[in-house]
């Protein structure tokens, strides 16, 4: 754990210069970053110190914040055994961020499901159709100020005869 | 009248990646999503040449229930039924999996009882996981006496768990800090039993289908991937392991009892459906070793943290006492309050990595729930496996990937 702990650090002194912040969080390296400044921090990751594995990628909506989203990637390296988390904050007005999907295969289907989910762009991805959700969905159903409640049936309700 | 719509005017779920043919003479067929030879609701629009699969486009969701959404209304605690139907398989490695997650946010500690627990019922999930895909694909190959085989000690392992837990395939059985309850008397007997009827019944599945012409010919040298290929997916779990790489959270990242285990990670030699049926038969071997060493490492002792903001009180106590029934109420009430932060835990799951990332804002309720499932990001690399290989490879190559709808499409 200790080595994974001396890996980390590492890395946090190697692409500290392009990270907003970064601190260790419940055994994860945490980078916050500017946009613009992602694909070349995940080049670093993946090229310098070997986090070849796509986790994940998520959002998480402060609808009082503005910027109102925060883009939050987690990588693996399969060699370290250890994760990094990156977040970066795009606004509501323009919550586009570039794709990853060069680097990492899998960052296709969860940026698309990012997408569908948060209204969140990727610029890059040309394959940001519709995943868990269905063609002509409206809204983004993650988004705080979407009602849970709200139906929209691709099949219209059949009415109940008398 | 009924007013419904004839079919032909219904919109189409999906916009498929291609409509026409990048070859002369090739088809566009869709298969799904209700299909009888893939279990499980996926669509897959693939382009053919004679029986040559040439490309495909997999589509999922049709099983979305906004797990996530819905998680975002409802108390730490009682979204652990919803957690339960994700992998609905191994239902009680997802529980362990998001309890952990919660309980690193709350700093809370587990009692070792507790967590020789809960390393012994996640390795009897897995082998229930295990035992459904593999008798799963068995069975799409005509192999039916090796289902009857898997499916008869499958049934036992989920009886047994409904006397522990009263459910057989969704427990709800996690709690945060600890356990629902403890071990019924004569449990670990029945286990015992059960371990060594699936030995026998293990065997000889083994002697019926590992050289059989029928079986390899179908399984050999389909659905290749390299190990490059599969950790640029993300692919974890048996399918990563398939490959030849070593790699399991048990071993890279102890979490839980596994630190104290003695197991080894079997791994393939060429990625193809052949290795993950053999990887998937030994981790069952493995699991039942693990489990041998867990009955004899099990003291006596309590099985929840002695922490009020997260352990329901004695219910002789709620009766009789007025700061545990406060206590209790709050609990149910408001939840229990976790701190403001957020956290990514992981667990290896039956089919590969499965990650709860989860937001506090403090409070009861969640600010965000986020789930990521291994069956998902399998399904956005599944065409490297499907393409180039016949149609009716399609099924065995499907049924080794195991996608379960339920933690695919959450």
């Amino acid at each position: 754990m200790s080595a994974g702990g001396d890996f980390l650090g590492e890395v946090q002194a190697g692409v500290g210069a392009r990270t907003l912040s970064s601190g260790m969080a419940h055994g994860i390296l945490v980078l916050d970053v500017e946009p613009q400044d992602l694909v070349p921090l995940v080049k670093d990751l993946k090229g310098a110190f070997g986090f070849d594995m796509f986790l994940d990628v998520t959002a998480v909506d402060w609808p009082q914040r503005r910027p109102r989203f925060d883009v939050v990637y987690h990588f693996y390296s399969t060699r370290r055994f250890v994760r990094v988390r990156i977040k970066t904050r795009v606004d509501e007005s323009e919550p586009i961020v570039d794709t990853l999907v060069p680097l990492y295969g899998s960052a296709r289907y969860m940026e698309r499901e990012c997408h569908e989910m948060y209204g969140i762009g990727f610029r890059g991805n040309d394959d940001l159709r519709p995943l868990l959700l269905y063609e002509g969905f409206q809204g983004h159903p993650l988004r705080k100020d979407y009602p849970k409640q709200r139906e929209q049936p691709l099949v219209p309700y059949r009415e109940v005869e008398p | 009248m009924s007013t419904l719509p004839p079919l032909t005017t219904l919109p189409n779920p999906i916009r498929p990646a291609f409509t026409e043919g990048q070859t002369p003479g090739s088809v566009i067929v869709n298969i799904g999503p209700s299909h009888p030879a893939t279990h499980g609701t996926i669509q897959i629009v693939a382009e053919l040449s004679g029986e040559r699969v040439l490309r495909t486009d997999v589509h999922c969701g049709y099983l979305h229930r906004g797990f996530e959404k819905e998680c975002e209304s409802h108390t730490w605690h009682n979204l652990i039924p919803y957690v339960d139907r994700l992998n609905y398989c191994s239902a009680l490695i997802n529980d362990f999996a998001y309890c952990e997650a919660v309980e690193k946010l709350m700093g809370v500690e587990l009692t070792p009882r507790c967590r020789h627990l809960r390393t012994l019922l996640a390795e009897y999930s897995r082998i229930a996981d295990h035992l459904t895909c593999v008798a799963a694909a068995l069975m799409e190959l005509g192999a039916m006496t090796a289902f009857l085989y898997l499916v008869t000690i499958r049934d036992y392992v989920y009886e047994h768990i409904a006397d522990l837990t009263g459910a057989r395939v969704t427990h709800s059985y996690g709690r945060i800090g600890g356990l629902a309850r403890d071990l019924p008397d004569g449990w670990i007997g029945r286990l015992e039993q059960i371990l060594d009827q699936m030995d026998t019944f293990v065997d000889r599945v083994h002697g019926l289908v590992d050289r059989n012409r029928i079986f390899i010919d179908r399984m050999r040298d389909i659905g290749v991937i390299t190990t490059a290929e599969a950790v640029n997916w993300g692919f974890t779990g048996p399918i990563l392991r398939s490959t030849g790489a070593p790699r399991d959270l048990r071993k890279d990242t102890p979490y839980l009892s596994y630190g104290e285990l003695d197991f080894e990670v079997p791994v393939g030699i060429k990625g193809d459906n052949y290795d993950r049926y053999y990887v998937r038969m030994r981790e069952m071997d493995e699991s039942r070793h693990m489990i041998r060493q867990l009955i004899d490492m099990l003291e006596p002792g309590p099985i929840n943290v002695d922490d009020r903001r997260c352990t329901f009180p004695d219910k002789d106590a709620v009766y009789t006492q007025i700061e545990a029934l406060i206590n209790h109420f709050k609990l149910v009430m408001e939840g229990p309050q976790v701190p403001a932060g957020e956290v990514y835990s992981a667990h290896e799951g039956a089919n590969g990595e499965l990650g709860f990332y989860i937001v506090s804002v403090g409070g009861g309720v969640p600010w965000k729930v986020h789930c990521r499932s291994p069956s998902f990001v399998h399904m956005g690399g599944v065409h490297r496996m499907l393409d180039g290989y016949q149609l009716a490879d399609i099924v065995p190559t499907f049924g080794s990937v195991n996608m379960i709808g339920g933690e695919c499409d959450r």
